[in-house]
């Protein structure tokens, strides 16, 4: 799947659904929280979180379908890709837990939550500031409207992860095992793809290793203010964006997916 | 939960009993002012703020908030109503509608 066409419209599209996947899976995982928040005010607040991910993914979604033509829509692109076509950073699709294997149950993890929420928006604040800038006017709208609604979810994890890292000795261990579990899944985000280098090369995509030195001040400075010890990313590297994924992505896909793959072309 | 003693009340949830109550006022416009639409519990300041923003502006209802600690406001107590209040519902000539108005004085 490395093939990249030449053609921008392709490499548009491609890039538009590495962004729309991460929104899209993200959303997915963090709706699992909807109606099980620790308390009611939170459960709102990641809620809203992910129906503005939800948004994203839509507008993303969409804009690729209408380069593409043809019968492509957002529901196509969201609902009949299987999990080696999605290019989500591996992170993301990762259940809200400590590790565990694919088809396990159990209590979902609120510190591992709000330290991924973290991690991601503590790149996609830089990467939405620097589409604003994209050749591609629809992405570069949509990134200005992205952008507002990441700075709220830097901010509302990064408050989460310094009162339960600067917390109780239970929190600060809970706080400090999330991150010892996800920090080197971020090492994906500095890895080289055809994907990226064609986007940039066009004018469209941001070149993510610039943004790396803005990400790990946040991180830094953050996990600091938390009391917490940073991790190191080191070991396997995610490969999501190349479409090899984790055991989690296909369980996540077939509960989003299977109303509209039994029901193709239902409405309400 | 065969083991559990039902003799005890459940306990309020930790956080819950911990997260101090927090009055909400939010501005609708520029120009009007911040009116009282609810309360929510939260570990501080900051996080009121936040949670009140997920909470009562999710429709766009609000350009402004404020959160103030409910134990910070300082309520007329409901048995003192009479005394408080009652002495009040005689004095009809603070109404404006009390005074007849000439009608040279037109439209005021």
């Amino acid at each position: 799947m490395s093939a990249v066409a030449t053609d921008t419209d392709t490499v548009v599209i491609d890039y538009l659904l590495h962004l729309g996947d991460n929104a899209l899976v993200l959303a997915q995982r963090n709706s699992q929280w909807c109606g099980v928040g620790p308390v009611l005010e939170e459960d709102l607040a990641l809620t809203n979180q992910t129906l503005d991910l939800l948004g994203q993914a839509r507008l993303l979604y969409q804009e690729a379908a209408r380069l593409m033509g043809g019968e492509a829509t957002e529901d196509t692109l969201a609902y009949f890709r299987d999990a080696p076509a999605f290019r989500n950073y591996v992170l993301l699709e990762l259940p809200a837990s400590l590790p565990r294997v694919g088809y396990a149950q159990g209590d979902m993890d609120w510190g591992v939550t709000l330290a991924r929420n973290f991690l991601y928006s503590a790149l996609m604040v830089p990467l939405w500031e620097a589409l604003q800038h994209s050749a591609h006017a629809p992405l570069a709208a949509i990134a200005a409207k992205s952008l507002k609604e990441a700075r709220y979810h830097l901010r509302h994890a990064s408050e989460w992860v310094v009162r339960l890292g600067d917390g109780t000795d239970t929190s600060h261990a809970r706080m400090q095992a999330a991150f010892d579990h996800l920090m080197p899944y971020t090492q994906e985000f500095w890895t080289d793809s055809a994907l990226e280098r064609a986007a940039v090369d066009a004018g469209v995509g941001v070149a993510v290793m610039t943004l790396k030195p803005a990400w790990e001040a946040t991180v830094s400075d953050t996990l600091q203010a938390a009391t917490l010890r940073r991790p190191a990313a080191e070991g396997y590297v995610p490969q999501g964006k190349h479409g090899l994924h984790s055991e989690h992505l296909s369980y996540l896909l077939a509960e989003m997916q299977c109303v509209a793959r039994a029901h193709p072309g239902a409405v309400w | 939960m065969s083991t559990s003693d039902t003799s005890t009340p459940p306990q309020t949830t930790p956080a819950l009993k911990d997260w101090p109550l927090w009055e909400v006022f939010v501005r609708s416009k520029q120009g009007l002012e911040h009116k009282h639409c609810g309360s929510l519990h939260a570990a501080d300041a900051e996080h009121a703020l936040q949670m009140a923003r997920d909470i009562y502006t999710r429709r766009q209802e609000g350009v402004s908030i404020w959160v103030v600690p409910s134990a910070a406001i300082v309520a007329s107590r409901p048995a003192e109503k009479g005394e408080f209040f009652e002495p009040a519902a005689d004095k009809i000539y603070r109404h404006p509608t009390f005074y007849d108005i000439p009608d040279e004085v037109g439209h005021m």
